[in-house]
């Protein structure tokens, strides 16, 4: 009965999302009889939704073999957390979580939002559950994740044990969230063209769900860099792989929007600049979710090859996108040019960050669909990471340097000589670190020179806006802002002590033997075999020394049988300047009771992921101030941002 | 990015596919494929031709970070061919004659891939372009 239940209440779900767009339809010539009811609709969408999840979930918890998707995807042994997070671990269990966080959304917006006008609100639920119903199609037509299973199976199909991860267990939903909160964005632009109140009342509304979706993003990307690193034992944390960029795409995206809603919401310009790109980061986030579940990409993780969905996202995408920019071309013309500004300002700041980072954006997504483009014409070739390093890192540089400076200029019109002294400090900073790697450190590319020069003038740079603030009144976004340019400031210092300084050894060393690496020693102790749950492997022991100290690495080599396969497991030692990364192989083939090692010393790399989740805090801290801090008179803080 | 390691078992699968069955993986793993080259700066020069040469068998990895024994036999042709004094450019070259288009990273500047290169500096023109409107002169 469960499933029943749960399969009832999506096809009321769906039903509520159809009478709210019936209701917004009307909503375009006048106030409609329906127009009452479009809230209402949205309140109890949302209910029904987590009624619709809480049975799937209860399906897993109780492990009903019945139910085609738990007898595929799960087993009666397995533990009670991966049995519940084997709820959206799934293709239609992560639709359905989609649709259920957007239908949720939805109802947050209809009983939360005082900031804007009643017909905007009800026409951004309108274009919300036009989104929605989209979703609930694909799902009862194409994916139904309450599916029969008859007669049913005695204890089920299992997951992948190499799945079961309690990191990947969270990584998808992070994204999934970071998508939805992106949609909302939409809706709203959206909304706020189709009634004309394209202005700061609708971006202050739009802002925290700008924000939400960001601060998932962040997390998800730099969680999914980190577990690629440790997991995939090949000392890389970014590939510029299909699936990764399809979830960078939408988050630059998201960062650009982040920003010229700022400046919408304080100074009320940048108006269809600003709506422009909440549609692209939507367009972005379904392209998203269509290369990942189309398997259209010859991608490193290739999986849910599936056509006829791919096809239905790729529809859903062109629908909805072609429409929003329809509706954009067409309203367009009315919305007013918002406030004029000179070059030398914040809001010029910004438009230099959104033009670098559409950019990047740009050139992610052609040389991520240009090999398919260019299979149509019947040439087979590949756009990998030397393309992508070269010609986005120059980019990324020139938005360091905007970010060096844009943080602290005024609003409207600023001059240069008012900072002439920080200017020539930054510039001091960065000519000194360059030179010195250059002139001391032979053979480092010219990119990490840049990278670590300008991150270090940014460390500082970063902090400026609190200059000359009493810490105690200043607002939280301020905070949250210079948290997270420090934080990118970390981690691109991170990046680039990693791949200018990374020291690498491949090796075969038989037990007692040593190798070097940077200023290791490392010396194989031993090698034996260890058992494990559904693996045998081999275990090296390595014993590593610097100096004085002495540590202790065990990397693994698994078998695993039940699916048959064979996984590294790396050892990592984490030191406060940087990883031991060890690596061990099956035996040398040479048979001489050799074992193949490999050794690398990154310096700093963990900076990579310290500095994304403090890009993340920076956004978190904000939206706090965001959420708590009722502002008394209409915006005048003068630093104010996302 | 979980999925990476459901296409790292199959790769490994493939790669415990007996070796006579694959013409270029036939025979004893060469020296060079996991040995490094004496002269560090060589090492560097071939470790960056690697990494911008994609494994064949695989489906998205460079032969540098890629277990299958033709992506072995690979890096082992590149650190020969530096150790012989070759040129990274000529010896991705060579990969394309031997492998196709598909076998490099790294688009050539020629014919559709100069669009590829020249497109971050078209798109910055374009933005710059977008964004005149915006600006107000100083009065």
């Amino acid at each position: 009965m469960i499933a029943e239940t749960g399969l009832a209440a999506l096809w009321l779900a769906a039903a509520m999302a159809l009478l709210q767009l019936v209701g917004g339809l009307t909503l375009l010539r006048g106030e409609g009889k329906l127009t009452p009811l479009i809230k209402p609709a949205a309140l109890v969408q949302g209910a029904l939704c987590v009624v619709s999840f809480a049975s799937l979930m209860w399906l897993f918890y109780v492990t009903d073999l019945s139910v085609l998707l738990v007898a595929s995807n799960s087993h009666i042994d397995k533990p009670l957390i991966f049995k519940l997070a084997g709820t959206w671990g799934n293709h239609e269990g992560s639709m359905l979580l989609w649709v259920s966080v957007l239908s949720l959304s939805g109802a947050a917006i209809a009983l939360l939002e005082k900031r804007i006008d009643t017909r905007t609100l009800n026409a951004t639920l309108a274009v919300q559950a036009f989104v929605a119903l989209g979703f609930f199609a694909f799902l009862l037509f194409s994916s139904n994740p309450f599916e029969r299973l008859v007669p049913a199976p005695v204890e089920g199909a299992g997951l992948n044990p190499l799945l079961q991860d309690i990191g990947l267990a969270f990584h998808p939903p992070t994204l999934y969230i970071g998508y939805v909160g992106l949609s909302v964005a939409f809706s709203f632009a959206v909304a706020a063209m189709l009634t004309g109140q394209v202005g700061p009342a609708f971006a202050r509304a739009m802002r925290p769900w700008v924000l939400g979706a960001w601060i998932f993003l962040t997390v998800g990307i730099t969680a999914g860099s980190y577990w690629a690193y440790y997991e995939l034992g090949w000392g890389g944390w970014w590939f510029w792989d299909p699936v990764e960029n399809a979830s960078l795409m939408p988050w630059l995206a998201a960062t650009a929007l982040l920003h010229s809603v700022s400046v919408l919401a304080t100074r009320n310009a940048l108006r269809a600049w600003t709506i422009m790109l909440a549609l692209v980061a939507f367009a972005m986030s379904m392209a998203g979710t269509f290369l990942v579940r189309s398997g259209i990409l010859t991608s490193v993780h290739a999986f849910a090859v599936d056509p006829e969905r791919g096809s239905f996202i790729l529809a859903l995408m062109l629908m909805y996108t072609s429409l929003a920019f329809l509706v954009f071309a067409t309203r367009i013309g009315t919305v007013k040019q918002g406030e004029p500004f000179q070059i030398v300002s914040r809001e010029g700041g910004i438009v230099a960050n959104n033009i670098f980072l559409s950019v990047i954006l740009a050139i992610v997504l052609i040389g991520t669909l240009y090999p398919l483009a260019a299979e149509t014409m019947g040439d087979k070739i590949s756009v990998g990471p030397p393309y992508f390093n070269k010609a986005t890192a120059p980019i990324a540089l020139l938005l360091m340097v905007a970010l060096l400076l844009g943080p602290m200029l005024r609003w409207r019109r600023d001059e240069l000589k008012r900072h002439k002294y920080w200017l020539v400090g930054f510039f001091a900073i960065s000519l000194w670190t360059g030179v010195a790697i250059w002139r001391f450190v032979p053979g480092v590319g010219v990119f990490p020179i840049l990278g670590l020069a300008l991150s270090l003038a940014l460390a500082i740079a970063a902090w400026v806006p609190l200059k000359g603030r009493k810490l105690l009144r200043t607002p939280l976004p301020v905070f949250g802002m210079v948290v997270a340019h420090f934080g990118l400031a970390v981690s691109v210092f991170g990046m680039a002590a990693e791949s200018g300084f990374s020291r690498e050894t491949l090796t075969a060393l038989a037990p007692g033997e040593s190798a070097k690496v940077a200023d290791w020693q490392v010396k194989l102790d031993d090698v034996r075999p260890v058992v494990g749950d559904n693996w045998v492997a081999i275990e090296g022991q390595l014993i590593a020394r610097n100096g004085d100290k002495k540590f202790i690495l065990r990397p693994q080599s698994r078998q695993f049988y039940r699916p048959e396969q064979q996984t590294s497991e790396a050892a990592l030692l984490t030191r406060w300047n940087g990883q031991l990364y060890a690596v061990i192989a099956q035996p040398d083939e040479n048979g001489d009771g050799r074992w193949q090692v490999r050794l690398w010393w990154k310096p700093f790399v963990t900076f990579i992921w310290f500095g994304g989740l403090l890009v993340a805090l920076g956004g978190a801290i904000s939206l706090l101030g965001r959420m708590f801090r009722r502002p008394k008179k209409p915006a005048v803080n003068k630093w104010a941002q996302a | 990015m979980m999925w990476r390691l459901l296409l790292l078992a199959s790769v490994l699968l493939l790669a415990a596919v007996p070796q006579e069955s694959m013409a270029q993986g036939s025979g004893p793993t060469p020296e060079l494929a996991n040995r490094q080259l004496t002269n560090p700066a060589q090492e560097k020069a071939a470790t960056q031709v690697m990494h911008a040469l994609r494994c064949i068998q695989c489906q998205g990895q460079s032969i540098a970070d890629s277990d299958a024994p033709m992506a072995a036999t690979m890096r082992a042709e590149v650190r020969q061919q530096i150790a012989d004094g070759k040129k990274p450019d000529a010896i991705r070259q060579w990969m394309i004659e031997r492998y196709g288009e598909w076998v490099s990273f790294e688009p050539d500047m020629k014919g559709s891939g100069l669009l590829l290169w020249a497109a971050p500096l078209l798109l910055l023109l374009l933005g710059l372009f977008m964004a005149r409107g915006l600006f107000r002169r100083k009065s």
